[in-house]
């Protein structure tokens, strides 16, 4: 093998760009892809549902009790549909759909206020969709503060200084709980993941089937070069999208950027990389577009599915975290996360750039493996 | 063949090839002489396109050996590609480039140097200098073919090898790219070119014959039909094309068709022959013996073939 020729390289990559740039599909992809799912999924984060259905099962008939209730009410984010009469029933209401919330008050609730030792009451949700719930468990907080505030008046005023109870919540069904600004991190990782694998997957295999192949390798032009020259175009498209959607996420839903920008530009690169990768693997064993597209289809499954993108990573069984490790998405999406939410950088995220680097290694080796010179 | 091995552009022997279970080509051997055209005839079928991706490194022979361009072909592909051309019988260019595009394409991957002054070049030689800006999935058959040809030719490879070149392309643009090809050999280019026109096989210096994966004939034109040692007997007359069907299959007769109001009998036995024609060898018809043409040789070529299969 002889060594890379940088002229071959940028043939390619030339070739790639023209053809590129009068593919309509490209700019569908590039543009309306990651501004769609940003829309779509943004209004969810933004649809901050009311008037969510709750079921009370309240043991102390107290005007505190009708103030906590009165307060809930007017919140507007919930709807007081069901009174029960024991916590079987609130369970059932809760496990049959009818209710999103259930709210018990203790027995000696208005006693134990007076006495000033800030007694607990419970709200559960069903957080299996959090997105419909998340709004209403943040109204929750200022609850306190505010739903006993007409009744602790006179000698009673003392209590209101500090928080006169406390309202623990409970979430059901989905304890990790993700709150709407997880879905801009996943949403990145989704969109790369399809646009990229896909379009390089497809790009190859059209070469095969259209029989441009048969030409292409019938010139000097060798598998790196190739490789290189054919997937650089779309590290292009991959920041583009990048951009777009970090932009979107921080002007239309006001997204937290916390910092972290060595970890998410090295994230970012490297999925970017790992993602062309693996579309240049799959051309190399798919022998249509159809089948590109299908092997690329399922892949997208588990990185939507697997990586705690939908569901919470550690909510998984075993054997499916286990899955979701080997997927890079996950590891993409805690990078992501840790460095908008959280402002972890390099220093702390290293294990999940590391476990990147090792999927673009192997994926890239196997790939250049596989790739063939000639038609057999 | 008198070549000398020094001369031979392309010297490759026992040749094989298997796509699971089907032995597609079938001990090959294959000659071609420096600056000569060599015609590669045969069937559809017959493995001419599989013979010439092996020859250019794109198909693993299962066995063979010998040199192409003075190279190993099994372990100089590399070096091979640099000096050979090769246009596919399917148009493999980009349909979504433009014909300039395409050829700057060709340019970068062999590293040519001055490359605007030999896609300018190319295309006025190919005379395609105003179509430069067009899509190529836009051109004609014939358009396609040309620049086909002018990005196989664009490295100025010292080896040409043209699969099925003009399949599809009308008689006058045909006549064109022989002309073409025979400029080219005249600068020294070497020439292999598969194809299943008679009228072309007639063009080319050499001949190779393959069907069903077999080599079955190869040298000049000439020869080929010499070293048949085919007769064939023509009549003239009223009703002379109406024989065939009585002839065809008698002992001997290994060929009997109508050539328009004529009739051709062909076999190798001239004994066996003469004595099925003879009971009408009577007013009105009148017969001759005539050369052989390349066709019948193949067409009896082929029914050998065949009966060995
Ligand atoms: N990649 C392949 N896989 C399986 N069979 C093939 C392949 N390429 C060619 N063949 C078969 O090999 C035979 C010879 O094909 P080919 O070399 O294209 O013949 P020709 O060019 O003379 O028409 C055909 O029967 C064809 O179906
Ligand atoms: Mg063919």
């Amino acid at each position: 093998m002889s060594p890379l020729n940088w002229t071959r390289v940028f043939a390619v990559m030339a070739k790639e760009f023209v053809q590129l740039s009068r593919d309509r599909l490209t700019y569908a992809m590039i543009l309306a892809l990651p501004i769609v799912q940003i829309l779509l999924f943004g209004y969810a984060i933004n649809s901050d549902p009311r008037h969510l259905p709750m079921a009370v099962y309240v043991q102390d008939h107290s005007a505190f009790s009708r103030s906590i209730l009165t307060s809930l009410q007017n919140s507007s984010y919930f709807d007081i549909t069901r009174e029960a009469r024991s916590p079987a029933e609130l369970d059932r209401l809760m496990a049959r759909g009818e209710v999103l919330f259930t709210l018990t008050i203790p027995p000696d609730f208005s006693r134990r206020v007076v006495r000033g030792d800030r007694p607990q009451i419970l709200i559960e949700g069903d957080a299996s969709d959090p997105l419909a719930t998340g709004g209403a468990v943040s109204a929750l907080a200022a609850l306190p503060q505010r739903a006993l505030a007409a009744d602790l008046v006179g000698p009673l005023s003392p209590r209101a200084a500090v928080q006169p109870f406390e309202v623990v919540v409970h979430p059901r069904y989905n304890p990790e709980s993700i709150t709407a600004y997880n879905i801009v991190p996943g949403l990145l990782g989704v969109v790369l993941t399809m646009t990229l694998v896909m379009m390089t997957a497809l790009g190859m295999t059209r070469e095969l089937e259209r029989g441009t192949m048969e030409s292409l390798l019938a010139t000097p032009v060798q598998p790196l070069e190739v490789m290189i020259g054919k997937l650089a175009p779309y590290v292009g498209i991959g920041l583009i999208q990048t951009t777009v959607i970090l932009v979107l996420a921080k002007l239309l839903f006001d997204v937290p950027f916390q910092g972290g920008w060595g970890a998410l530009a090295a994230g970012v690169l490297l999925f970017i990389i790992g993602s062309l990768a693996l579309g240049f693997l799959i051309s190399t064993v798919a022998r249509s577009q159809l089948q590109a597209m299908q092997m690329s289809v399922f892949y997208l499954l588990p990185s939507i599915l697997l990586s705690g993108f939908m569901f919470p990573f550690r909510g998984m069984p075993d054997w499916a975290q286990a899955i979701g490790s080997a997927i890079p998405v996950t590891h993409f999406l805690r990078v992501v996360r840790g460095a908008l939410l959280k402002g972890l950088d390099l220093a702390e995220s290293w294990p999940s750039l590391l476990a990147l680097a090792a999927f673009v290694a192997v994926v890239t080796t196997l790939a250049m493996a596989r790739y063939r010179t000639t038609l057999d | 063949m008198a070549a000398s091995p020094a001369s031979l552009a392309v010297d490759v022997r026992g040749l094989n090839k298997s796509f699971g279970d089907k032995h597609v080509v079938n001990d090959v051997s294959i000659q071609v002489g420096t600056g000569r055209v060599t015609g590669f005839l045969g069937p559809n079928g017959s493995g001419k396109t599989t013979t010439l991706r092996m020859l250019c490194g794109l198909l693993t022979a299962d066995s063979g050996e010998g040199m192409v361009l003075g190279r190993d072909f099994r372990t100089q592909a590399r070096e091979i590609k640099l000096r050979t051309g090769y246009m596919t019988q399917r148009f493999s260019l980009y349909e979504d480039l433009t014909i300039a595009e395409n050829l700057q394409f060709m340019a970068r991957v062999h590293g040519l140097d001055d490359r605007e002054r030999r896609v300018d070049a190319s295309l006025d030689r190919l005379g395609l200098q105003n179509r430069r800006d067009q899509l190529a999935g836009k051109l004609s058959g014939g358009w396609k073919q040309r620049l086909a040809l002018a990005a196989a030719i664009l490295h100025e490879p010292r080896l040409l090898l043209l699969d099925e070149p003009t399949a599809g392309v009308d008689p006058k643009a045909r006549r064109e790219f022989w002309d073409e090809i025979h400029g080219l050999a005249a600068d020294g280019l070497t020439v292999l070119v598969s194809t299943h026109y008679m009228d072309e096989a007639e063009r080319c210096h050499d001949i190779a014959y393959i069907a069903y994966g077999r080599l079955i004939a190869r040298g000049t034109a000439d020869a080929v039909i010499a070293d048949s040692r085919l007769v064939t007997l023509r009549a003239e007359g009223p009703g002379a094309d109406r024989l065939a069907s009585r002839l065809a299959g008698q002992p001997g007769v290994e060929m009997a068709a109508p050539f328009g109001l004529a009739l051709h009998v062909s076999g190798t036995d001239r004994r066996a022959l003469d004595a099925v024609v003879a009971p009408y060898r009577k007013p009105p018809l009148s017969w001759t013996e005539v050369e052989p043409t390349l066709e019948d040789v193949f067409i009896h070529l082929m029914s050998r073939q065949e009966d060995v299969w």
